[in-house]
């Protein structure tokens, strides 16, 4: 199928977060901003009943519970709330490292359709780490109440990935985001995520970073991601590189960083 | 209208426009992320009783902000 692994890393370092290493039984992870459903949506997809509730930090600890899909099993993991990936808390750090390290087959972004526009920041986030992202617009039906249409066609165009709008409470959409995720780990839909280009300077700065990272780290993690890390001064993501890929090779990032 | 202050000074109940955010590094970072983007229309919900943290809202979600950070943020009256 789809999913040759050419790299060992990629899936060695899946077992420091406790998910399968198989190709044949794909990692999904959860992402989204806090109070956007998450939990309920990892729930109905699940059947179990983690506790969902609405304070800071309650999905700190990764959850991850299995569903099946036309006869596939799938592990489902449910990440902290952030509104970012740029880790400036424990919460914000585990999701990214699972992101990045774990490398999920797939990614869904729970993203609340009453206040898409402070959701999206996150979903863009993630866009740029990996290219195996599915939108999951949820709360739909409290969009409907206020009158909200969310039109996920143009939302598709405009982001390049694969866009559903649920309502997790009721289960409506559930059957389509399972479709869609599935078609993304089974690489039956590609996404082509439309990234945000920065400033010419920055641009810049990244295309003399890129081929360098790349030329250390491989294709493993999105070498224009790690460039705009390393412009960012992210040392959380250094430590993180260090831990996953040993600190020669980092070593050797940072001097190419300096 | 007055001129522009710091989003910890503006008053309990107003409305203000995000002029520019005044911070560097992570705290810099986390605020953008929050939504506090120039241009962005912010109300100020309500103070803890000591007067901090202070709760907004922010494109949608109520988020309280401790004076280290809200005094970063320069608004106008909107």
């Amino acid at each position: 199928m789809g999913l040759t692994y050419q790299s060992t890393g990629k899936l060695a370092n899946r077992e420091a977060f406790d998910v399968p290493v198989s190709a044949n039984e794909p990692v999904i992870a959860l992402a989204g901003n806090p109070n956007t459903g998450k939990s309920t949506v990892f729930n109905a997809l699940t059947g179990l009943r983690q506790h969902t509730g609405n304070w800071p930090g309650k999905t700190v600890l990764q959850t991850k519970g299995i569903f099946i899909h036309e006869g596939q099993q799938y592990t489902l993991v449910d990440l902290p709330g952030t509104y970012s990936l740029l880790a400036n808390s424990v919460d914000e750090q585990v999701a990214r490292d699972f992101i990045c390290f774990a490398k999920p087959d797939a990614t869904i972004v729970v993203v609340d359709a009453t206040c898409l526009e402070r959701n999206l920041n996150l979903a863009l986030q993630v866009m740029e780490i990996t290219e195996q992202v599915v939108l999951c617009v949820n709360l739909i039906d409290e969009a409907r109440r206020r009158k909200l249409n969310i039109d996920t066609g143009a939302l598709t165009r405009a982001l390049g990935i694969p866009v559903v709008a649920t309502a997790a409470r009721s289960k409506e959409g559930l059957p389509q985001l399972l479709e869609s995720t599935a078609k993304v780990v089974w690489k039956k839909i590609k996404p082509r995520p439309n990234l945000v280009q920065y400033i010419p300077e920055v641009e810049a700065a990244v295309s003399l970073l890129e081929p360098k990272v790349k030329a250390l780290l491989g294709n493993d993690i999105n070498p224009r991601w790690i460039s705009l890390r390393l412009l960012d001064g992210d040392i959380t993501l250094i430590k993180a590189l260090e831990k996953f890929y040993g600190q020669q090779k980092v070593k050797s990032v940072r001097e190419v960083f300096a | 209208m007055y001129g522009s202050t710091t989003l910890n000074s503006a008053p309990v109940g107003s409305f203000v426009l995000v002029k520019e955010v005044n911070a560097e590094g992570l705290t810099r970072r986390r605020l953008l992320d929050l939504g506090l983007v120039p241009g962005t229309r912010v109300e100020v919900i309500r103070r803890s009783p000591v007067g901090d943290p202070i709760a907004f809202n922010i494109r949608g979600a109520v988020i309280a902000l401790r004076q280290e950070e809200s005094s970063k943020v320069t608004v106008i009256d909107s």
